[in-house]
């Protein structure tokens, strides 16, 4: 048994570096939290790996590996369509129910998704947490990328669909683009909460899927949100993901775009702002509590 | 060319007690808010609280390897991880000056379902290798590692010797300016771990900045030229290895007549009370003595005080040469000697039959674990004690350190062949 130093292969015009040129890092027990945005960049290839790593090891093994992607929002919406389309009859505001339900889905699927992982994030990694240094918010960060891929794949579903259907979307499916990152804002917010809390407390874990749940039908998916009474309607905005989901049909559809969109953005973006604060703050003593 | 590369000043590190063992849950939380609504629940009373490291400073030059000694609880692991900012500083600051690399342990990071190759990838990125050097380095880290053949297989199929060679391989070639690194075992068999340790001689020739956390003092000794003691928690000495290296290994007493007073023993570890009071080593005839010859019994005795019942006592008494590597241990678990429950004041008596050692200075441990609480106490190599020559191979011939350190019989004779 001997200790070793891991030994990188000498470089000598490396070690000639001026070190005086770089201001030097500092580490001080002072309360004072940065954002540290500049580092997350430099950590940038970092998070590509991580994305990476987690779309290789959620299909590996699996008999049909990436067909999943497109089987699962399949299979939803043909149960769903069946339940809520046929024998319901929910109102879908005039878009076939199959294309609307679906639509509302895969970005539904991106939140869900993208909260499941991120708030396992933290303590799923947690080898990686106590024993290396790298900026922590990659991991939840990571966890909602890698659903961004399944999302783009749901998304050729969903066009297929479409044209299958022979909806034609309107010239607003250009701002499409704005409710995806209005949906990924609510994700990383949701996701930076979830996580940091789960290191201290596991009662989150237990958690995730009630609220999923909950949101799910808080969420206009099965049904339009004119199926809401008025003066209650604006109140789903606080919700995030009602507005997200109503934007995007509406960039789709050109259905009526409502005003709790507006309220949903707003939602979202103080979600994202104070998780990211939240996390900055808690990220200290992770490697000591997780 | 700034001289510093790592400017530690007053360092401190407190943890709360059993934090790091167990995670709350929001109910616990809440009923010690309802119990003791005035206090903050984030605080803990003085008691559960320790510090693993407190007012340490130091300074590391560029082109020096710093070895960190010290024993286990000390505080060097703790030191590391706050370095690395794996973990924050309760107070004092660091001043770092160059990009850091750190390896806590080998593989950290390595994903199960994925292949070797891809694993190269990943657990470089993870230690702060660029993808386009990760590439530049590959077949470099693969010869290294001995496992071309397997690359495309995912390392759960792997030996565990390929595994560690490959993590290693990947450690290896990460070429930080300052490198920080715990213990890291030179892995695989016998031929990979000569590899191993060539490879980090080639490290400090090098000239790099390394902090390195060991055990192995026959590893510092050699490679580096000054040591920084840790002892519960502060720097205990800091300056040319060879005296750090003595003042680590004289906190094992010496005492001629085999009896060792422990109660308040520097080497135990600061999150510990107390419960090994005393040691004592005799030979058959139960004489106190601290001189043994090489197939001499040995009798120890252990004396232990808890302050609650010990329900299922697991100890360990560890015996370690000079340098501080471990020789061997003895433990009651090791063969199902049950000692049954303590509940007081006791004395343990462990026999050794026969040392079997080669001449020498050897340093005991001895480690008090409860199956049911867990650890109880721990004092690493406190007490000292010698193996003379005494003709033991019956023929007047002498036993020479380069034999090694331990005796084994052996018949001979010889055959037609």
């Amino acid at each position: 048994m001997s200790s070793v130093a891991p030994p990188p292969v000498a470089a000598p015009q490396e070690s000639a570096v001026a070190y005086g040129e770089a201001a030097p890092l500092v580490i001080e027990a002072s309360r004072r939290v940065s954002l540290g945005l500049g580092e997350l960049w430099s950590y940038r290839e970092l998070l590509y790996f991580l994305v990476w790593r987690n779309l290789k090891i959620r299909y590996k093994q699996a008999a049909i590996g990436v067909a999943w992607v497109v089987l699962q929002p399949v299979l939803t919406a043909t149960l769903f369509t069946l339940i809520f389309g046929v024998l319901l009859d929910a109102p879908s505001g005039g878009v076939p129910y199959p294309v609307f339900f679906l639509a509302g889905l895969v970005l539904w699927q991106l939140f869900a998704a993208s909260l499941m992982e991120a708030g396992n994030s933290l303590v799923s990694n947690e080898q990686l947490v106590t024993k290396i240094y790298f900026p922590r918010l990659l991991l939840p960060m990571a966890a909602v990328f890698a659903s961004l891929v399944d999302f783009a794949i749901a998304l050729v579903l969903l066009a297929v669909l479409a044209v299958a259907y022979g909806v034609v979307p309107p010239i607003a499916v250009v701002t499409m683009p704005l409710f995806v990152t209005l949906t990924l804002a609510a994700a990383l917010g949701a996701g930076f909460w979830l996580s940091a809390l789960n290191v201290r407390y596991r009662d989150v874990q237990a958690a995730i899927p009630f609220l999923t749940q909950f949101l799910f039908f808080a969420t206009p998916l099965v049904y339009a949100t004119t199926l809401i009474p008025e003066p209650w309607r604006i109140f789903m905005g606080l919700n995030p993901m009602a507005g997200a989901v109503e934007g995007f049909r509406w960039a789709l559809f050109g259905v009526d775009l409502p005003l709790l969109t507006a309220v949903s953005a707003v939602v979202a973006v103080m979600l994202f702002a104070t998780g990211l604060v939240y996390f900055r703050r808690t990220e200290r003593t992770f490697a000591d509590v997780v | 060319m700034a001289a510093v590369a790592i400017r530690a000043e007053g360092l401190g590190k407190r943890y709360e007690l059993g934090e790091r063992e167990s995670y709350g849950t929001l109910r616990d939380t809440l009923a010690r808010a309802v119990r003791a609504p005035l206090r903050r629940t984030t605080g803990s009373p003085e008691s559960r609280q320790f510090w693993a490291l407190r007012d340490v400073s130091f300074e590391l030059p560029h082109g020096e390897v710093l070895a960190v000694i010290g024993r286990n609880g000390a505080g060097k692991s703790t030191l590391l991880k706050v370095v690395s900012r794996i973990t924050h500083p309760t107070t004092g600051r660091v001043e770092i000056q160059g990009r850091v690399g750190s390896l806590l342990e080998v593989g950290t990071g390595f994903s199960p379902e994925l292949t070797g190759r891809e694993n190269v990838f990943l657990n470089g990125a993870i230690l702060g290798m660029r993808k386009a050097e990760i590439k530049r380095k590959f077949d470099e880290i693969v010869a290294f590692a001995e496992v071309d053949r397997f690359l495309d297989t995912p390392v759960k199929r792997y030996s565990s010797g390929m595994y560690v060679r490959l993590a290693f391989a990947v450690a290896a070639h990460l070429e930080p300016e300052i490198l920080l690194v715990d213990e890291v075992l030179a892995v695989g068999d016998v031929a990979f771990q000569r590899k191993c340790l060539g490879k980090m001689q080639e490290v400090t020739k090098s000239g790099r900045t390394v902090l390195f956390v060991s055990h192995n003092m026959a590893a510092v000794q050699q490679l580096c030229r000054r040591s920084l003691l840790v002892s519960a928690g502060t720097v205990e000495a800091f300056g040319p290895t060879e005296d750090v290296v003595a003042t680590y290994l004289s906190d094992a007493v010496t005492s001629a007549d085999g009896e060792f007073d422990l109660s308040g023993h520097p080497a135990r570890p600061p999150r510990l009370a107390p419960v090994i009071r005393h040691l004592t080593l005799r030979d058959d005839d139960g004489a106190t003595t601290a001189r043994f010859g090489p197939q001499d019994a040995m009798v120890v005795d252990v004396l232990v005080d808890p302050t609650k019942p010990l329900r299922a006592p697991r100890m360990v008494l560890g015996i370690s040469d000079s340098m501080g590597r471990r020789i061997t241990s003895v433990a009651n678990f090791f063969q199902r000697e049950e000692l049954g429950e303590i509940d007081g004041r006791r004395r343990v008596r462990v026999r050794i039959p026969a040392l079997r050692l080669g001449t020498g200075r050897y340093l005991l441990s001895v480690l008090l674990h409860d199956h049911y609480d867990g650890e109880i106490d721990q004092l690493d190599d406190v007490a000292a004690f010698e193996v003379v020559w005494q003709n033991n191979f019956g023929t007047g011939e002498s036993h020479y350190p380069h034999y090694g350190p331990t005796l084994t019989g052996s018949t001979w004779c010889q055959q037609e062949a």
